[in-house]
Parts: structure tokens; C-alpha cells; sequence
């Protein structure tokens, strides 16, 4: 199993640790819940240097991204980032991804760490038709933290030289942080404000304790299990439960980020197929009552109805507004709108749950 | 963590008191951690019988859920309500604060001791 550079730094912090797409990853320093409430509240760091990072560079680099991703990447302004997906021919959704523009034909793309090998392939299939451009996997060239809540700001801007109010929701930027060169992206999967932080890995430890001392009591190391709660609580979807090589775009409620007049790109056909159709599943958001949470897998139905209607994907009792959230797959074609009354089978017991909006929680900016 | 010596323990990662004809239940430190923070608990009811090594419960966490397997025989006498507005309890003090059911017994198993338990997961 991989270890991240930061293992020793978990160890000493008493984590609990998971494997997670192939790499050894901390579930939890403490209690999950504080871990949650402080990113909420006050900051939370996470490492996420399981992340694979991919590195797109040549003359012709944004005309390759555009020939694979969803998003039209020549829109992008060096140091913007953009959410994008990766789909095969058939439309079939490979990896979410996130695109940074560095330079004029130089790009970082984050990748899950389950499927930077299948996004690598890809690349290089697509870039094998004669692409003036060099893929490298840099995965291991970085660690990757991420500082979120709403301290986090005032919290990182103790240690950079940077005036970090100029750094964009959703863009990126070199910086030096505590001496060390970084790059420090506005982004991040928590719903709330934040930075993500690329940073050598031989600094990497030593960047990790200087953020720690940094925040304080303001500031908790927080795991995996806070990140999967506080990313379904924004409404984010996660490879394997929300998105997977079934789905296109368009189930997943995604069809706004495809660019379909950007020219050609390698699933344009079927995307556009897709979108002219009635979908059969598409996502939706449910809550529940009391405090009982349906979870991954667990069967919806209409209320009293004997045949399942869809599947719930991720589900749990949210530590933030109390009552249990969940994202399904559901069919498409019930006429199903916010306030919609379904069941979900939890463990041989119905239990009621309605149609939501998505997110379920919205940071206040 | 060590488990308490005076409890007796199953290979469910329970935690049994006798005293008399009534045994009281939790899980064990061991367990809790596992689990992660406990979010919901749902007890059988008094009145309601047991029977060994089935399950009578259920333990969820924020990520997963665990099952509560009756350590024996008998009818749950009562359970802790404590723990509907704060199950937490349960990993704060499993030991104590964070007992499950009580059980008047009809029959009583072999149960491990605490030094057999703590072999079981792996601990010294």
C-alpha cells in the first residue's frame, strides 16, 4: 500500500488509518464529528496527497485537453482552475477532474487517486494520434493539503507573502509558504471556503506542523470520514458512488459542464446523443427524519410502493443539520420535484424521505 | 486501552457485568474505536427476549453500522435511553456512561476473560 509523505505525521497524531484507493490514508485523528463541526466552524487540515496529479505540457497541450475533456479549456485564463470530467468514446464518465491552467500550454490536473491510472491511459491513448505534448505523472512529486474552513484563510495568510483576499474562488497561484515555494489553489471538496496546497515533499512535514502551530486551537487535523461528510453536505459528488464509467454527464446532473460547441472532442457523439434523449436514472438529493441514515446501496421506493425506483449511493446522518441526507440514482421519468415523498428500505424497515435541493448545506460567503 | 478486568467479554466485542441474574452489556473500547463516532443506537425494548449470538441491536457510526449480537439468553430488562439524545457515550465511556441493555439471564455462556479478549485483538 502507499503511504503519503505526511504518514509519520499521522502516526504521531494518533490516526486511524484506511486504505483508499491503493494508498494508506487517515479515516480520523480523534472524534469524526469534531473533525467535521471545526471545518465547519473554524478550519480543518486535511492531507490529500492520495490525489494524483498529472502534469499536461506542449504546443499543443489545450488543444489536447480539449479533444478529451468535457470543458472547453481554451476559455481558460492562466492561473484558472475548472472543474471537468474525463469521459471515454462511449461517454461513460472515466474521472472528475480538476484543470488548472499554469501556463500558456502548461496544465495541472488532479485526479482521484483510484483512477489516476485509468485517466493517465486515456491521456496517453488520445495523445497517441499525434499531439505535440508530454504527459507526466508528478503523483508523487507532491504532497497535497488542504486547509478549509472559514479561518482558513487568516490562518495560512500567517505564513505566506502573499496577499491571499487576491486569490480567486477557484484559481491558483505560486507562493511561498514559510520560505517554501507552493502552489496554493482556492479550491477544495468541503463546501466551504479554502485553500488546496501543493507543496515539495521533502518540505512537506515541516509545511504540516508550521499550519498546525499556525491554527491552533483554530485549526484540527481532520480525516477521511469528515471529508466524506462534509463533501455530501456540499452536494459533491464522489467517483465510485456518484459517478462511474456507467454514467454519462447527464445522469449525474453535470450536463451544464459539457462544452458541446467547443468543436470535436472524443465522446462528443454519444454526449450528444445522450442529451437529446429522456434520461432513465438521474440524480437527486433526499433527506430523512429522526436519525436513523439510509446508506450506499440501500433501496428507494414510492411511498408504500413494492417495485425499487433507484439506489441510494452515499447516505448519512449529517452532523450539521441533524437529520439523515442522501444523493440516489432514481428514475428519471416519475415527475419527481423538492418535496416528493419516497421510502427507503433501511435494513428491512421503510423509513421515509423526501425530495431535496442540492447542496443540502450552503456556506455562508 | 485496557479492558476493564472485572468484565467478562465475547468474541462480538461485547462487554458483559453479572451481578446476580441480570448482566449488563456494552461494547468495548476496542469496538467504539472501530466504529468510529457513534451517531445512533437503536436497543431492543424491555420486555423483549434474547437470544444468543443473534442480533438485537444495532451500533451506527458516522461511516458504518454494527450489529449487536445478544451475549446470551434471557429477556433485556432495560436499555439505556441515555443514549438516544447522547450515544457518544458510547465511545467516550464505553465502560460506563455508554452501557447498551441489561439482560435478566437464562443461561449464561462461556465468556472470555479480559486478558483472552485482549489476545483476540491483538493487543498486549
Amino acid at each position: 500500500m502507499l503511504t503519503t509523505p505526511l504518514n509519520e505525521e499521522h502516526v504521531s497524531l494518533g490516526a486511524t488509518f484506511t486504505d483508499f484507493g491503493g494508498w494508506n490514508m487517515p479515516v480520523r485523528y480523534g472524534s469524526d464529528l469534531d473533525e467535521h463541526h471545526a471545518v465547519r466552524k473554524s478550519a480543518g487540515l486535511f492531507d490529500i496527497s492520495h490525489m494524483g496529479e498529472l502534469r499536461v505540457v506542449g504546443p499543443e497541450a489545450t488543444k489536447f485537453l480539449d479533444s478529451i475533456l468535457v470543458s472547453d479549456i481554451s476559455k481558460l485564463s492562466i492561473g484558472q482552475a475548472k472543474y471537468t470530467i474525463i469521459c471515454s468514446k462511449d461517454g461513460g464518465i472515466i474521472d472528475d477532474l480538476i484543470v488548472y491552467k499554469m501556463d500558456t500550454e502548461d496544465y495541472l490536473i488532479v485526479a482521484n487517486a483510484s483512477n489516476r491510472h485509468a485517466v493517465l491511459v486515456a491521456m496517453q491513448d488520445m495523445a497517441d494520434y499525434g499531439f505535440k505534448v508530454d504527459i507526466f505523472d508528478e503523483t508523487e512529486d507532491w504532497a497535497l493539503v488542504a486547509i478549509q474552513g472559514p479561518k482558513a484563510k487568516d490562518i495560512l495568510g500567517k505564513l505566506v507573502d502573499t496577499d491571499l483576499s487576491q486569490l480567486k474562488y477557484y484559481s491558483i497561484a505560486k507562493a511561498n509558504l514559510a520560505g517554501v515555494p507552493v502552489l496554493l489553489a482556492r479550491t477544495g471538496y468541503t463546501g466551504e471556503d479554502g485553500f488546496e496546497i501543493y507543496i515539495p515533499v521533502l518540505e512537506s512535514a515541516s509545511i504540516w506542523r508550521k499550519l498546525l502551530a499556525a491554527g491552533g486551537d483554530d485549526l484540527l487535523p481532520c480525516g477521511l470520514a469528515a471529508r466524506d461528510t462534509l463533501r455530501l453536505e456540499a452536494g459533491m459528488p464522489l467517483y465510485g458512488h456518484e459517478l462511474d464509467r456507467t454514467l454519462t454527464p447527464f445522469e449525474a446532473n453535470l450536463g451544464r459542464i459539457v462544452a458541446f460547441d467547443k468543436g470535436e472532442f472524443n465522446s462528443k457523439t454519444e454526449l450528444l446523443k445522450v442529451s437529446g434523449q429522456k434520461l432513465e436514472t438521474k440524480l437527486f438529493g433526499l433527506r430523512g427524519e429522526g436519525k436513523r441514515a439510509a446508506r450506499a446501496d440501500y433501496e428507494i421506493f414510492l411511498p408504500g410502493g413494492e417495485t425499487s425506483i433507484g439506489k441510494i449511493t452515499s447516505g448519512v446522518l449529517s452532523p450539521t443539520l441533524g437529520y439523515p441526507i442522501a444523493m440516489a440514482y432514481l428514475k428519471a421519468d416519475l415527475d419527481l420535484t423538492p418535496g416528493s415523498k419516497l421510502e427507503a428500505d433501511v435494513r428491512g424497515t421503510r423509513v421515509p424521505y423526501e425530495i431535496v435541493k442540492l447542496p443540502f448545506y450552503k456556506a455562508e460567503r | 486501552m485496557a479492558n476493564p478486568e472485572n468484565l467478562q467479554y465475547t468474541k462480538e466485542h461485547e462487554w458483559v457485568l453479572v451481578a446476580g441474574d441480570v448482566a449488563t452489556v456494552g461494547i468495548t473500547q476496542y469496538a467504539a474505536d472501530a466504529l468510529g463516532e457513534i451517531v445512533y443506537v437503536d436497543l431492543p425494548k424491555p420486555g423483549s427476549s434474547t437470544s444468543y449470538m443473534k442480533i438485537c441491536g444495532e451500533i451506527e457510526s458516522t461511516k458504518s453500522v454494527g450489529e449487536l449480537y445478544a451475549p446470551m439468553d434471557g429477556e433485556v430488562i432495560e436499555s439505556n435511553s441515555a443514549l438516544g439524545n447522547a450515544p457518544e457515550a458510547i465511545n467516550q465511556d464505553p465502560y460506563g456512561a455508554g452501557w447498551l441493555i441489561k439482560i435478566k439471564y437464562t443461561q449464561l455462556p462461556e465468556l472470555l476473560t479480559a486478558a483472552e479478549y485482549a489476545a483476540l485483538t491483538g493487543e498486549k
